[in-house]
């Protein structure tokens, strides 16, 4: 495959991203591992191939969430829709050790000046990786809280040089039936797309994110690049992006072609606007327990400061 | 010990510690006994856990008949209340976790959740539909009632069929488990409608020479 390299992408080899220490602290667990007869013996087939998650350089960027406590990592990284691995909760944590984020190419096509194949280093380069904790709102009414690891998705997007015909991008899982169980089965028309409008990418509260808790992401939140828009529903975030293509015209997305009447294309976090079977007035929080009560759910999961603007003067009854 | 005495005072108190096994399970998860735990979202958690117990004895219950036809084992009827009684207990159960925990006994938003949501109407009208099974269950309503004890009871066939469908409306698109169920219940309310053809068939033959 013909990876492009313009020059201002740059190369970058692996070691730049992923700290020293990491590595070294890796080859010390396996080490210590293997020595416990643990791998590839008490660990089923897929844990041993798992790679464990590298540390990486970011700085944290006190405007997002500085006040937000996160949830527990065990939360963030065993509870996870990503249906490409089993559509039960636990599912893909348990079945996403076949995953090989690792290399990964980007293709990016449509209405834009460069396009062409990109690998995950070229993707990265450029852009300083910074933490941000945002609030995460399932349309199926529970909510966390993510320290997410990545940078700002409208930068990104400015490198490709979107034509004026660019009104929309569209993104595109990686589809890969031999490493993803849940593709066997047609639960959705697979490969899962999504897309948001040019504005809305390029609104600084969307991000790429590479990495949860300061390290790379596990593979069953999306690994290796992933999209997080928290003022949308969870499904919005499109996991291990394969592609990214400019449209003129709206383009496809998952759910919405599986279920229209109960999933729009803009699927924004609104309290007033109700699933057709369940009420989005209220989330429950994970990690407050059993007995905690509801959390009102705030419009636009809280960020109508940041993203009211780009709907103004759209009814978000029609527009869900 | 003969067989009635084997059932009544070994296999009935025995089936009831069993079939008490998964209520037991979740509340030790739910209060942290004996190093149970549930989930990261335990609400969810035990609710689905419940209906799908409630699911399952329903299975059970339905179970018991065409069983006994297959295996002519009499006694294997003795076991049909208790496991009916349990689909009722675990659907109850769900009911009550949804009221308490998910619709925080916010009776006005549960009352608006069974009028406008479809999946939760059919649901709560399978839950009304077990109470006055649950309610006749006993010896004493089966000899008052007489024959139309056996009509009532009939309703049992319909509350599968709006449970399993109940489920089915739930899922987000996901639909292989319940239509797992929506086959088994299939082949059990199947089994009746045949058996029931076969003795016209025999009547109509029998009446007519």
């Amino acid at each position: 495959m013909l990876i492009k390299r313009p020059e201002y992408l740059g190369g970058v080899k692996p070691s730049d991203i992923i700290s020293e220490s990491v590595y070294e602290n890796r080859r010390t667990f396996l080490k210590a591992a293997v020595a416990a007869g643990l791998v590839g013996s008490a660990l089923p087939a897929g844990a041993a191939q798992a790679p464990a998650q590298a540390d990486l350089k970011y700085t944290k960027n006190k405007a997002f969430g500085a006040d937000l406590k996160p949830n527990r990592y065990e939360e963030v990284t065993s509870y996870n829709n990503y249906y490409e691995f089993g559509t039960d909760k636990s599912d893909p944590a348990q079945n996403s050790g076949k995953f090989k984020p690792q290399p990964w190419t980007v293709k990016v096509s449509g209405e834009a000046e460069v396009t062409g194949d990109f690998s995950y280093e070229d993707i990265l380069k450029p852009h300083p990786l910074e933490e941000r904790i945002y609030r995460m709102r399932c349309v199926e009414a529970w909510s966390m809280v993510i320290p997410w690891v990545g940078f700002p998705l409208g930068d990104l997007l400015k490198r490709f040089k979107p034509t004026s015909k660019a009104k929309y991008v569209a993104f595109t899982t990686v589809n890969r039936p031999s490493e993803m169980p849940g593709l066997r089965y047609p639960v959705l028309e697979w490969p899962y797309v999504e897309g948001l409008r040019i504005d809305e990418a390029m609104n600084p509260l969307a991000i790429m994110a590479v990495g949860v808790f300061g390290k790379t992401l596990p593979n069953q939140n999306g690994a290796p690049i992933r999209l997080v828009t928290p003022w949308k529903y969870g499904f919005k975030g499109i996991k291990s992006i394969v592609e990214i293509r400019f449209t003129e015209k709206q383009p496809p997305t998952s759910w919405n072609r599986s279920q229209a009447r109960e999933y729009g294309f803009y699927a924004n976090v609104n309290p007033e606007v109700d699933h057709p079977r369940w009420s989005q007035a209220r989330e429950q929080v994970i990690g407050n327990g059993l007995f905690a009560a509801r959390q009102p759910t705030l419009m636009f999961n809280g960020y109508a400061d940041q993203v009211a603007s780009l709907y103004a003067g759209m009814d978000l009854r029609k527009n869900y | 010990m003969t067989r009635q005495q084997q059932i009544d005072r070994i296999y009935k108190p025995v089936l009831f510690v069993l079939c008490l096994v998964p209520f037991l399970r979740t509340a030790a998860g739910a209060f942290g006994i004996a190093g149970q735990s549930l989930g990261v979202n335990p609400v969810e958690d035990i609710l689905h856990s419940f209906g799908e117990w409630a699911l399952r004895f329903l299975v059970l219950t339905l179970l018991m008949t065409p069983l006994r036809d297959v295996t002519g084992k009499p006694w294997l009827l003795s076991f049909r209340r208790m496991l009916g009684l349990y689909a009722f207990f675990y659907t109850l159960m769900h009911f009550t976790v949804w009221f308490a925990l998910d619709r925080e006994f916010n009776l006005a938003g549960v009352v608006e959740d069974v009028l406008k949501r479809p999946f939760i109407t059919i649901g709560f009208l399978a839950f009304l539909l077990l109470i006055p099974l649950a309610v006749t269950s006993t010896n004493g309503m089966m000899r008052r009632l007489g024959r139309r004890w056996k009509s009532l009871h009939r309703l049992v066939y319909p509350i599968a069929i709006l449970g399993v469908w109940h489920f089915y409306w739930l899922v987000k698109a996901d639909v292989r488990e319940p239509l797992v169920y929506a086959a088994i219940f299939a082949v059990l309310l199947g089994w009746r409608v045949w058996k029931a053809r076969q003795r016209r068939t025999r009547a109509a033959a029998t009446s007519r020479s």
